[in-house]
């Protein structure tokens, strides 16, 4: 049974959704959701223990021997990628019932939840596959349940918001899909382990390099980096708000992992960051995304809007470690995805309470909530401490490492853009932090009812996790760092 | 056609700058969806001719012949021809719902309705 376990992680949330269309009960699918996210939970907590443990596994679908058969490959850094993104399901999902249920009508329910279960399927499986063409279906099982997820929302701005996102998901794919085109012709395969072996005979020739270029601006439209982050602005503020914290802290991770995956693996970091230097241009539009992402939050009035434009600019951050390329950027910029889902998800929760309880996320009605909402604007403003990177909490140690590869590497321009952009984290946060704690409040606003029990322990799990892996640093650094001394040595 | 070596990748270059603008500049909502077609379209070609093997039959087993074509690429294209529909469905229904919403397909029109996007 456990040797099945890296097809399995992608099966069972694969089989779930079927499975909830055909019973078509919103309750049914929602459980069917749960229970996938959590047997994938588990499958890949096992799969990380045994990759710490004796190391890579490889998986040959259907007995096929790779490089001809499909090969899932598992090693440390993909397994806690897996182990992120169902983690993050299972935290969301049970505070998404309730939520769900005030958003959307009762029989669309079970859509949605069946869409969440293929869209976590797709997530992990490109996560877990080893096969360069399986990513890209993989990609779009997944981009296809998240437009349909955005525009479930029962709003008219989310149809637009789930259309535009359709059209740059669908460009971002297509170049992937291009370029894996192009490495199969110099190469003639496609498993990622055969292209490492075989492209460096083939590395200077002018398809590699296209299908290289191809394969980083498909992945940067996927992860919304700078300039082509348009989408997710509006992707993310006019889904539903379970929704919104459930794509931030799994969709724009993966394609991060994507890009070290064929930057690092399949290209090699010798030729991708030493012979072509394109470590530079992703730092430099990493930092342009840093500061836009931070303005924009600024100025932002609705705070789903605000949350967004500052996932550009943490995502900036993740970009900037790829870049840097050394052990501690690669490990700064890989822990910074898994502690900015942290984060996220938790902020998205609050802003869910919120909503839930109020009916807006405007900053006016967040006025004065410290005193009528003490318990969950509590768990908030511990996400926002972690996202502003307060020693003690999560965001800060991924951006120590940031800014410490930063200056090792000579980048100190960058280390300094980490710190004024962090400023202006404190400024955005600060300003509904204020509102929160010190503000009064406003009269205009309905009351709706109080938050649910499920909503708000989901929301604490998720902000203690943020203190947790901020003082305890240990498993995330540990296997991050050994993670990118791997990816780093396997280029050299 | 050997007077013009690789001619299918030129048409494949075409159709994507094609596929690419249309979609970039087009503000009909509708267009958008032929562009993302057309682009795709462009890559499907693309994977059909690296298969192709000069002189090459198509890769049945038989006797008397032994240069096949790749049969790779073609299967891989199948799988990309599908999603393409799928977006394509998925595009144009969420372009019904647009309509049903703003009475417009118009992007110039749907944004002077709402600024914010």
């Amino acid at each position: 049974m456990e040797q099945h376990f890296p097809v399995l992680v992608v099966l069972v949330p694969m089989l779930a959704a079927p499975i909830a269309v055909l019973f078509a009960r919103g309750g049914l699918a929602w459980f069917l959701a749960l229970a996938s996210s959590l047997a994938s939970l588990y499958m890949s907590a096992v799969m990380l223990l045994t990759v710490l443990d004796v190391g890579v596994i490889s998986y040959h679908i259907g007995d096929w021997a790779p490089p001809w058969g499909i090969e899932y490959r598992i090693d440390r850094l993909n397994a806690l990628v897996a182990l992120l993104l169902s983690g993050v399901s299972v935290a969301v999902l049970p505070f998404a019932r309730r939520s769900v249920k005030k958003e959307i009508a009762l029989e669309r329910q079970y859509l949605l939840y069946t869409c969440w279960s293929l869209c976590l399927s797709g997530l992990i499986g490109m996560t877990v596959t080893g096969d360069a063409f399986n990513v890209f279906v993989f990609l779009e099982i997944s981009a296809l349940s998240t437009y349909a997820l955005v525009s479930m929302a029962n709003r008219r701005q989310a149809h637009l918001a789930a259309f535009r996102y359709l059209v740059a998901g669908t460009v971002g794919a297509t170049f992937i899909l291009v370029g894996i085109g192009l490495l199969y012709m110099q190469t003639g395969t496609l498993n990622m382990a055969d292209l490492a072996e075989r492209l460096p005979a083939v590395a200077g020739t002018r398809p590699v390099i296209a299908g290289l270029g191809f394969i980083i601006v498909g992945i940067a439209v996927k992860m919304a980096m700078f300039p082509v982050h348009g989408w997710l602005p509006g992707a993310y503020s006019r889904a539903p708000v379970a929704v919104s914290a459930f794509l931030a802290g799994t969709a724009t991770k993966v394609s991060a992992y994507l890009l070290v995956r064929f930057t690092y693996t399949v290209f090699g970091a010798d030729f991708t960051f030493g012979t072509l230097s394109i470590g530079t241009p992703i730092i430099l539009f990493g930092v342009a995304g840093a500061v836009v992402g931070s303005v924009a939050a600024m100025h932002a009035s609705d705070l789903k809007r605000l949350l967004a434009y500052s996932s550009v600019a943490q995502i900036s951050y993740m970009g900037i470690g790829i870049g840097i390329a050394t052990v501690e950027g690669l490990g700064g910029g890989m822990l910074h995805v898994f502690n900015h889902a942290l984060m996220k998800v938790a902020l998205f929760m609050g802003v869910g309470c919120v909503l839930y309880s109020r009916g807006s996320a405007s900053l006016e009605s967040f006025s004065g909530l410290g005193k009528q909402m003490p318990i969950a604007m509590g768990a908030f403003t511990l996400a926002a401490l972690s996202l502003i990177g307060v020693p003690g909490t999560a965001g800060f140690v991924s951006k120590w490492y940031l800014v410490v590869a930063a200056l090792d590497s000579g980048w100190w321009p960058v280390a300094m853009v980490i710190m004024v952009t962090s400023l202006m984290a404190v400024v955005y946060m600060g300003k509904i932090l204020e509102r929160i704690w010190l503000g009064q409040p406003s009269t205009d606003v309905a009351h709706e009812g109080r938050v649910p029990v499920a909503m708000l322990s989901m929301l604490y799990v998720l902000a203690f996790a943020n203190i947790y892996f901020g003082l305890e640093t240990s498993l995330t650094v540990g296997v991050v760092l050994d993670a990118a001394r791997e990816l780093i040595g396997q280029g050299g | 056609m050997d007077s013009l070596p690789g001619y299918n990748y030129w048409i494949v270059i075409l159709l994507m700058m094609t596929g690419l603008y249309v979609v970039m500049s087009c503000r009909n909502l509708l267009k958008k969806i032929v562009g993302l077609n057309i682009f795709q379209a462009s890559v499907f070609v693309f994977y059909i001719s690296i298969a192709k093997v000069s002189g090459g039959t198509a890769p049945i087993l038989k006797d008397g012949i032994d240069v096949y074509s790749n049969p790779l690429p073609h299967v891989l294209i199948l799988t990309a021809i599908v999603v393409g529909v799928a977006t394509t469905a998925l595009g144009l229904a969420l372009i019904v719902r647009i309509h049903g919403d703003y009475d417009t397909i118009e992007e110039d029109e749907i944004e002077a309705e709402e600024p914010e996007g």
